[in-house]
């Protein structure tokens, strides 16, 4: 349990630096060690399919944000000392929304199961009669190419459609 | 009950960085942020203590595992995930290339 406290105050930490930081580019890499340290954390609650699929993407993420601020600006130009008159709503805004969000979250956090005791009681179909049915070892696999399979095709058209639209927007002359 | 207040923590620091600050790439960056928040509160949810990974590795073997359903959510989402930063990403790049800044509120005194 203690290497999951820890990791979490180190993600914490890289979050308020990726936040914070002037460099846009150490920025990003903050926030390659969130992604990283959420990786690790899924291999410790025993979840190795997400820490496979966490890795490449989080790779993915961290080279898309380097290519997008190698081609705009290495620093953050709108961090200045003090406080200045048009700063003050945003500052205001976050006050209420934060509060607004932490307050519901420890309502929600109250009706949840307790941490390492989840009530299973769909997941237990799944886990006793999924490889009779399905014939696939690993239960999360059996869940999303078979049981949810739609949703996985639905996963599959927004990752396409994704792709076109970054093909869209980043072409350099359209058509006449 | 610490780990899920440590994903809510970094969800309300993903918002600080959406609504505060006026630079494109640290908007961006916060909504990354809310995305693993999100991500790992799920992952958290499913977890049992002194189980194993659900994967069946012999037909005898107990059946104590942790729940499969918030990791098969979960790996829909984080592919999702990468598709909207890509998105995002490539607006900002064309935003730059229009504007030549990435401060929002430079962008939004430029009309045209």
């Amino acid at each position: 349990m203690i290497e999951i406290y820890l990791l979490v105050i180190a993600m914490l930490a890289a979050a308020i630096v990726a936040i914070e930081i002037k460099d846009l580019l150490a920025s990003a890499v903050s926030m390659g060690i969130v992604g990283f340290s959420v990786a690790i954390m899924f291999i410790l609650v025993q979840a190795p399919d997400l820490a496979i699929v966490q890795i490449v993407v989080e790779i993915l993420t961290v080279v898309f944000f380097a290519a997008t601020i190698l081609r705009t600006t290495h620093t953050d130009t709108t961090i200045q000392k003090g406080i200045q008159r048009e700063g003050i709503f945003p500052v205001i805004a976050f006050f209420i929304f934060g509060t607004l969000v932490t307050v519901l979250a420890i309502y929600a956090l109250k009706d949840l199961p307790r941490f390492g005791m989840p009530i299973m009681k769909v997941a237990e179909h799944y886990i006793v009669h999924g490889l009779n049915q399905t014939g696939a070892t690993n239960i999360v696999a059996a869940i999303i190419l078979d049981y949810r399979g739609y949703d996985t095709f639905g996963e599959a058209v927004v990752l396409f459609t994704s792709v076109l639209g970054v093909l869209t927007i980043l072409r350099v002359k359209g058509r006449k | 009950m610490i780990p899920f207040i440590g994903c809510i923590l970094l969800i309300v620091i993903g918002l600080y960085g959406i609504i505060t600050k006026r630079n494109l790439i640290k908007i961006a960056i916060g909504f990354c942020m809310v995305e693993y928040g999100v991500n790992l509160l799920f992952a958290f949810i499913g977890f049992k203590k002194d189980a194993l990974a659900p994967i069946i590795t012999s037909p005898n073997s107990p059946l104590n595992f942790v729940d499969p359903i918030p990791q098969a959510l979960v790996l829909t989402a984080i592919v999702i995930g990468l598709g909207t930063t890509a998105v995002m990403l490539s607006l900002i790049i064309r935003i730059y290339q229009k504007y030549k800044t990435l401060d929002i509120n430079e962008i939004r005194k430029l009309k045209g």
